[in-house]
C-alpha cells in the first residue's frame, strides 16, 4: 500500500520511496527505507503528517502516493 | 570561478580564523551567535537571494551565521548559501535540538565526515529533561569524535563552557570507507569538505571543479542516517512517550476542524495588527502628520529657494510624484511601517511553529492552483506589499511555481494600500456588495491559477516539509528577524519606487499620462459603464495602486458603479515597482505577459460584472 491510504494513528513502515531528491531529503528527517514510523495526521484529500519519535513531518498527498508501507 | 566568491561581502582580517554557527532551523542558534559576537553585528545579504547572513567578531576571529538547514547540499537558497559559508569554515559550532536529536545529528555528521573540526552544542536540555529523554553526553562525546557542550542557552546554560571549549573542535570520527573514498578524489578537488559534496553529487560545487557530480548521495546518506540511529541508540533514552500540550496543540492547527477557526483566529489578529494598529493609527501619523505635514513642506522650501517647481528637474524632485516627496513619504511614512508590521507577525508565525503548521493546512488548497503548502508565504505578505511578496516567491521549489504565484499577486491580491481605501468604499455599501467583491475576486484568483497551473509545462514540487514543535517565540530574535528582513527588502526596494516615480513624471512631463487618460476613457465608458473621470484613477492606479483606488473614492458614483470599478481597479495592473520587480524575477516576457494580462482581467472581468448588474 501507499502512504496515502494510511489511516491516522497507524504504524507503517516505509517500504520505498520513490524520487530521488524526495528519497534524500526524507532520509535527513529521518525517515529512510526500513523506518517504522506513525500517521499522526492526515488532512481531508490533503497531506499526511507522520511521526517519528518527537519528529514530525508533513508529507503532500501526491508525494504520499509515491512512498509505499506495509503496516507495522 | 573563486570558490568562495560569495563570502567577498563579509570582511575577513589577515590571520583571523571563521567561525561557523550551523544547525537545523530553530534550534536557537541566534542566541549562540549573540553570546560569542556581542552587540557588533553586520549582515550581508548573498547575491541573488532573500537569505541574509549575520556576522560578528569573537575576539580576533570573525563568526559567521548561517541559515537554518537540514543538511549540506543544494536543495534551495539557504541550502546554497548555508553550503558555501560551511566550505570556507575554520571550525564549526554545530548547535543541535536535544529534543529532536535524531533530525539534528544527520547534519552534524554531515559536517563531521567534512573533516573541518566541529564541537557540537546540544541545546535546550531542559526540554529533553522534561520530556523524559536522557542523553549521555559524555558516549555521545565518545561515538561523535568531538567535544559535545549541554546548554541551555536562554537561559545562559553552558554557554561559558561552549566559548572555552571553542578552539577543542576537533575532526570527529569519518566511517574509514568513506575516508578512503575521499582520499582517491582528493587530488583532483582541493579540500577535503569540497570532496565530500562532490562525491554526494552537488553539481554546483562539482561544477566549480570542472568534474563531474558523483553518484554516492544515496549511498552515503543512507551510510549516515545508519550512522545516526546507532548512535541514538546508545547514547539517548527516552523513558515515556507521553504526549506534552504543546504537540497536542501542534496537532489541533492542523486538523481541518480546529484547525480552521485557528487560522482565522491568527487572520483576526493580523488583521487587527496590521491592518488597525498600523495601517491606521501608526501610518496615519508617519505619512500624514510625519511626512505629508512636516517633512514635504520642509523638503519643498529648501529645493524650492535653488530650483523652481515648475522647471522639469523642479516637477522630477519635488513636484507630484517627486523623488524627494512622494517617493520618500511613500517609503518611508507608508511602507516601512507596513512591511515592518508584516515581517513582525510573520517572524512570530515562523518562530513559533505555526507557519509551517498553516502551509500543511492550506496545502490541499494551494494545489489547485498548482502550489503547494508553502506558498502561503508571499500570499500573506501579498496583502502587505505585492513588491515584497514578489521577491519571497524566490523561496518556491520550482519555475512553474514562481510564475503562477507572481501572476496571482500581480492580478489578483490587492495590496494594504490599496485594501484600505478598498474595504472602506466597499463597507459603505453593504454586504450584498462585499460578498460579490469577494466572490469575483476570488473565482479569478481560482481560475487565474488553474488556467497556469494547466497550461503551464512541467511539475510543481510537492510539500515535505518538518514540524518544527510549538514553542514561544523569543522577542528578541523576532526584532531581529524584523529589522534584518525590513532593511532588506527596502534597500532592494528603494530604487525601483525611485524609478518608478521617474518614469510617471516623465510621462506626465511630456504629456503622455494625458494622452494615455484620453486613449482609455472610451474603454471605461463603453464597457465598464462608469464616467469617463474614471480613467484618471486608473492612471494613477498604475503608479500606486492607493492612488487609483483613492481617486475613486471622491468621484460621485452609484453602489454599482463603485462595485464595478474597484473589481475593474483591483485585478488592474500592480505599481510601478512591482512591476519592476517582476520584470526582474521573471524576466520580459513572463513580466509583460502579467502587466498585458492585468489590463485584459481588469476590463474584461469588470465589463462583465457591470453588464450582469447593471
Amino acid at each position: 500500500m501507499t502512504l496515502d491510504q494510511a489511516k491516522r494513528g497507524q504504524r507503517l513502515f516505509i517500504a520505498r520511496i520513490l524520487g530521488d531528491d524526495v528519497r534524500a531529503q526524507a532520509i535527513r528527517f529521518g525517515i529512510s527505507e526500513g523506518a517504522e514510523v506513525h500517521c499522526a495526521e492526515k488532512l481531508p484529500a490533503g497531506p499526511v503528517v507522520i511521526c517519528k519519535g518527537k519528529q514530525e513531518i508533513a508529507i503532500g498527498r501526491r508525494l504520499a502516493e509515491n512512498i509505499q508501507v506495509r503496516p507495522a | 570561478m573563486h570558490c568562495h566568491n560569495n563570502l567577498s561581502n563579509i570582511q575577513i582580517p589577515e590571520g583571523a580564523k571563521k567561525i561557523v554557527l550551523v544547525g537545523n532551523p530553530n534550534v536557537g542558534k541566534s542566541v549562540f551567535f549573540n553570546a560569542l559576537t556581542g552587540v557588533y553585528v553586520d549582515v550581508s545579504n548573498f547575491p541573488g537571494t532573500t537569505v541574509d547572513i549575520s556576522h560578528g567578531r569573537y575576539g580576533n576571529d570573525v563568526v559567521i551565521d548561517t541559515p537554518g538547514v537540514y543538511g549540506v547540499s543544494s536543495f534551495n537558497d539557504e541550502e546554497r548559501v548555508a553550503r558555501d559559508v560551511i566550505l570556507s569554515a575554520d571550525l564549526i559550532l554545530n548547535v543541535v535540538d536535544a529534543v529532536h536529536l535524531e533530525r539534528d545529528l544527520f547534519l552534524t555528521l554531515q559536517v563531521i565526515d567534512s573533516g573541518i573540526p566541529v564541537i557540537v552544542a546540544i541545546n535546550m536540555m531542559d526540554e529533553a529533561e522534561q520530556q523524559g529523554i536522557k542523553i549521555d553526553v559524555d558516549l555521545l562525546e565518545h561515538l561523535l569524535g568531538v567535544p559535545v557542550i549541554p546548554t541551555v542557552a536562554v537561559k545562559n546554560k553552558g554557554l561559558d563552557q561552549v566559548k572555552n571549549s571553542l578552539y577543542d573542535a576537533r575532526t570527529g570520527n569519518i566511517p574509514p570507507a568513506l575516508k578512503k573514498e575521499l582520499q582517491e578524489t582528493l587530488n583532483r578537488i582541493g579540500t577535503w569538505a569540497e570532496a565530500l559534496l562532490v562525491l554526494e553529487g552537488d553539481p554546483n560545487v562539482a561544477a566549480r571543479h570542472g568534474v563531474a557530480p558523483g553518484t554516492k548521495r544515496e549511498d552515503i546518506y543512507h551510510e549516515r542516517r545508519h550512522r545516526v540511529n546507532d548512535i541514538i541508540n546508545h547514547a539517548v533514552k527516552e523513558s515515556n512517550e507521553g504526549i506534552s500540550l504543546t504537540t497536542k496543540l501542534g496537532r489541533w492547527m492542523l486538523s481541518p476542524v480546529t484547525g480552521i477557526p485557528i487560522f482565522l483566529l491568527a487572520l483576526y489578529a493580523m488583521y487587527y495588527i496590521i491592518g488597525v494598529l498600523v495601517a491606521q493609527d501608526i501610518v496615519g501619523f508617519t505619512e500624514e502628520t510625519i511626512m505629508q505635514g512636516m517633512y514635504e513642506p520642509a523638503v519643498r522650501g529648501l529645493v524650492g529657494r535653488y530650483i523652481s517647481e515648475s522647471s522639469v528637474l523642479g516637477t522630477i524632485l519635488i513636484g507630484e510624484f517627486g523623488l524627494l516627496t512622494m517617493t520618500v513619504t511613500y517609503i518611508l511614512g507608508l511602507l516601512l511601517p507596513l512591511v515592518v508590521g508584516f515581517y513582525l507577525v510573520l517572524s512570530i508565525m515562523e518562530d513559533s511553529g505555526y507557519l509551517p503548521r498553516l502551509a500543511t493546512l492550506v496545502d490541499r488548497l494551494m494545489n489547485t492552483i498548482g502550489l503547494n503548502g508553502r506558498a502561503i508565504i508571499p500570499m500573506i505578505l501579498g496583502f502587505g506589499c505585492v513588491t515584497m511578496a514578489t521577491i519571497t516567491t524566490r523561496i518556491l521549489g520550482t519555475q512553474r511555481e514562481r510564475t503562477i504565484a507572481t501572476a496571482v499577486l500581480g492580478l489578483a491580491i490587492p495590496c494594504s494600500a490599496q485594501l484600505g481605501v478598498i474595504a472602506g468604499m466597499l463597507a459603505g455599501l453593504g454586504t450584498k456588495y462585499i460578498v460579490i467583491y469577494l466572490v469575483v475576486l476570488i473565482t479569478i484568483l481560482g481560475l487565474v491559477g488553474k488556467v497556469l497551473h494547466k497550461v503551464l509545462p512541467g511539475e510543481s514540487s510537492d510539500l515535505l516539509i518538518d514540524l518544527p514543535p510549538i514553542r514561544l517565540p523569543r522577542i528578541e530574535n523576532i526584532l531581529k528577524k524584523t529589522v534584518v528582513k525590513s532593511y532588506a527588502f527596502l534597500k532592494e526596494a528603494t530604487p525601483l519606487f525611485m524609478l518608478g516615480a521617474l518614469i510617471i513624471t516623465v510621462l506626465q512631463v511630456t504629456g503622455l499620462l494625458e494622452t494615455i487618460q484620453d486613449a482609455v476613457a472610451p474603454v471605461t465608458e463603453g464597457l465598464l459603464l462608469l464616467p469617463r473621470e474614471t480613467a484618471t484613477a486608473f492612471i494613477m492606479g498604475m503608479i500606486r495602486r492607493d492612488f487609483g483606488a483613492a481617486g475613486l473614492s471622491d468621484m460621485p458614483l452609484t453602489p454599482e458603479q463603485t462595485l464595478v470599478s474597484l473589481v475593474a481597479i483591483t485585478l488592474f495592473v500592480p505599481c510601478v515597482a512591482s512591476i519592476i520587480v517582476m520584470f526582474k524575477e521573471r524576466g520580459t516576457r513572463e513580466g509583460s505577459l502579467i502587466w498585458v494580462g492585468s489590463w485584459v482581467a481588469a476590463f474584461l472581468v469588470g465589463g462583465i460584472v457591470a453588464h450582469i448588474i447593471m
